[in-house]
């Protein structure tokens, strides 16, 4: 299992609402991922079973046509392979992409486009009568429908070259054949269609799955954690707060124990002096009234002063 | 009289096209070779044919283009072989013979210039009985206009060139339509060989066969010229006319034609073409193309029923011709399993 680690983070409160923000946005995340994964996968199986019957149908009349290239074989003879090769200069179908969105994953989608088309380079698969040419571009289909672009302004009807074919001997032969590999082509660009997008979800599934899962078993236990890990932090920190708090007050009660106890002693021993040194007699001449004879402060300040005034 | 010095100059080759006639699949072989599994079993049956000695040093898994090819080399080295032994009036029949393959080449040569590409490569892919002695210079060959002076001097098809295609037609006409033009004055002119010439039986025999190859190229023209931008004109252009052949009102009818209701009511007025078509019309097994080979082949074997006269020559090689696009068609049923489709081709004998 991943090692249960928490984020390095300072455990403080503040920390602590990042953390739940982002826990919470994880979790958003990961049920967004969830739903679109989801969706990915509905689609990939439906691609899936229509490929297996597609490539089937493919197959067949892939079979068809090329057994009806055998036929003209066998009426015009092989010449006529060649010949057909050499004449070919545009091709007469071309491809027309257009993208289609699923769940934020853009699946291309090809679509046949005949009739010969004016100018412009354009990556074209060379379609012409015989099937050796034909042969040529359905080995290749996957390969090419990547790279298909949009064509330009299409023109139909051009009398191109391949009309004229077998004019002599085994032109029916001729014109089945090019229907046979008409109809096969325009199965395998669907079928390449089907493969590029199985392809492309195939990989976004594995992507979101993986996001999904790291989510899942990595982020959102750590943040969890890293909480958990906060929140215990914090409690810790109260309690010694709390702990602190006590012992301050230990002390201080302990200091004001030790100086009420000193106080008490130092009274003591002062009660204790006076008790010693006390005797009846000069404690009773205190107490008479002598305050005639003791000058006041102000005569003992000015003494002698010869400014004063006799009043 | 024929009977009398026939026998002097083309005595021995006649005996040798009878021996090799004699030679050919039955339908009982091909039965047997329908019923393969593989390329490899029909080598072990044609082993015991002619083509054993052919077919023994091809690598084991045997494709059917190696097959084409080893069938291909034997029906070339017959050829030749005979060509090397025949006399003038024969000779030139023989060549004759290969002319159709040469207007071939030459189209797939001038395709190849028009297109630009330099010519070794289309070399050898053309036919090897189509070659004629000046090709090797062809390979210098980068205009229309070198090729057609080229073609002028060294093809015996100059004549045909200059009569119906010019200079200027060579880049913008179809290279379809030229190869039909050019087959048109060929079945003329051979006609004009076997019948004027030569003469005699062959010239009968001749006849009626150049006869059948031009009609056929008639109803193929039209049925496959109905939808396309040919113009009627063009269409009546292209048609070869030789004595003995559709005459003139089917003809009109046919270059009038639009679609295939007005061509099988054209055709009803010949007796022949009628029943081929209908039966064409009727079992879709069998297209029309099929029905004018086992036609053709019943001509063939008429041919060799009369003695002392060149049309058995011309009649060995289509035979030979049509053995060979049967064994391709068995072989390429077998190897993409359409076992069904296997047996269904036209026996020779």
């Amino acid at each position: 299992m991943s090692q249960r680690q928490v984020l390095p983070v300072v455990p403080s409160r503040m920390t602590l609402t990042q953390v739940k923000a982002r826990l919470q946005g994880a979790r958003r995340g990961h049920a967004l991922l969830k739903k679109k994964s989801d969706a990915l996968t509905a689609r990939f199986r439906a691609i899936l079973r229509e490929i297996v019957d597609k490539k089937q149908r493919a197959a067949e009349l892939l079979r068809d046509a090329s057994f009806r290239f055998v036929a003209v074989k066998y009426v015009v003879g092989d010449e006529l392979k060649h010949i057909v090769q050499e004449s070919v200069e545009r091709a007469e179908t071309r491809l027309r992409v257009r993208f289609d969105n699923v769940a934020g994953v853009s699946l291309p989608c090809y679509r046949c486009v005949s009739g010969s088309v004016s100018t412009g380079p354009v990556a074209t698969s060379t379609i012409a009568t015989a099937a050796a040419a034909a042969a040529v571009a359905v080995a290749r289909n996957d390969g090419y429908a990547e790279d298909m672009r949009a064509a330009g302004p299409v023109q139909t009807g051009v009398a191109s070259v391949a009309q004229y074919r077998g004019l002599g001997r085994g032109g029916q032969q001729i014109a089945a054949c090019r229907e046979a590999y008409n109809e096969a082509l325009l199965a395998l660009v669907e079928l390449a269609s089907l493969q590029t997008s199985y392809l492309i979800l195939d990989e976004a599934i594995k992507v979101t799955n993986r996001r999904v899962n790291a989510l899942e078993n990595v982020l959102i236990p750590r943040l969890e954690n890293t909480i958990a890990y906060i929140l215990s932090e914090l409690d810790e920190q109260e309690r010694e707060e709390f702990f602190r708090l006590k012992l301050v007050q230990n002390r201080k009660k302990r200091e004001l124990a030790r100086t009420q106890a000193q106080e008490l002693r130092a009274r003591e021993r002062r009660a204790a002096q006076a008790l010693r040194a006390f005797d009846m007699n000069s404690f009773e001449q205190a107490l008479e009234p002598d305050a005639a004879n003791t000058p006041s402060i102000l005569e003992q300040i000015a003494g002698a002063d010869a400014d004063l005034l006799p009043i | 009289m024929d009977m009398l010095t026939f026998n002097a100059d083309n005595g021995y080759l006649e005996a040798v096209v009878r021996g090799l006639k004699a030679s050919l699949l039955r339908r009982q072989d091909y039965t047997n070779l329908a019923q393969c599994e593989s390329p490899e079993d029909m080598r072990t049956i044609l082993n015991s044919s002619d083509y054993g000695l052919w077919l023994q040093n091809e690598p084991a898994p045997l494709q059917t283009q190696a097959l084409y090819d080893c069938l291909m080399n034997r029906l070339v080295y017959d050829f030749r072989s005979i060509r090397g032994q025949s006399y003038a009036p024969l000779s030139t029949f023989l060549d004759y013979v290969t002319y159709p393959y040469m207007i071939d080449n030459l189209v797939l040569l001038l395709m190849g210039v028009l297109r630009n590409r330099d010519l070794s490569e289309l070399l050898d892919k053309c036919h090897p009985l189509g070659l004629f002695e000046g090709i090797a210079t062809l390979t210098a060959i980068h205009s229309p206009e070198e090729l057609y002076r080229e073609i002028l001097v060294d093809t015996p098809l100059a004549p045909y060139f200059a009569e119906c295609v010019n200079v200027h037609d060579l880049t913008e006409m179809n290279v379809e339509i030229i190869r039909n033009l050019l087959y048109k004055a060929y079945l003329t002119d051979f006609y004009q060989l076997c019948v004027e010439r030569i003469g005699g039986m062959t010239g009968s025999i001749m006849a009626t066969l150049i006869a059948f190859e031009a009609d056929r190229r008639v109803i193929n023209i039209t049925l496959n010229s109905l939808e396309t931008s040919l113009r009627k004109d063009e269409r009546m252009m292209l048609f070869p006319r030789v004595p003995g052949g559709l005459d003139d009102e089917i003809i009109q009818r046919l270059g009038r034609a639009d679609d295939l209701q007005a061509v099988a009511m054209a055709l009803d007025l010949s007796s022949t073409y009628r029943a081929l078509f209908q039966r064409a019309a009727e079992r879709g097994e069998y297209s029309l193309e099929d029905q004018f080979l086992e036609f053709e082949m019943k001509l063939l074997r008429e041919s060799f029923d009369a003695q002392f006269h060149y049309g058995v020559f011309y009649a060995y090689f289509r035979m030979l011709e049509q053995e060979i696009r049967n064994l391709t068609w068995i072989a390429e049923c077998i190897t993409q399993k359409q076992f069904a489709h296997a047996s269904r081709v036209v026996p020779i004998l």
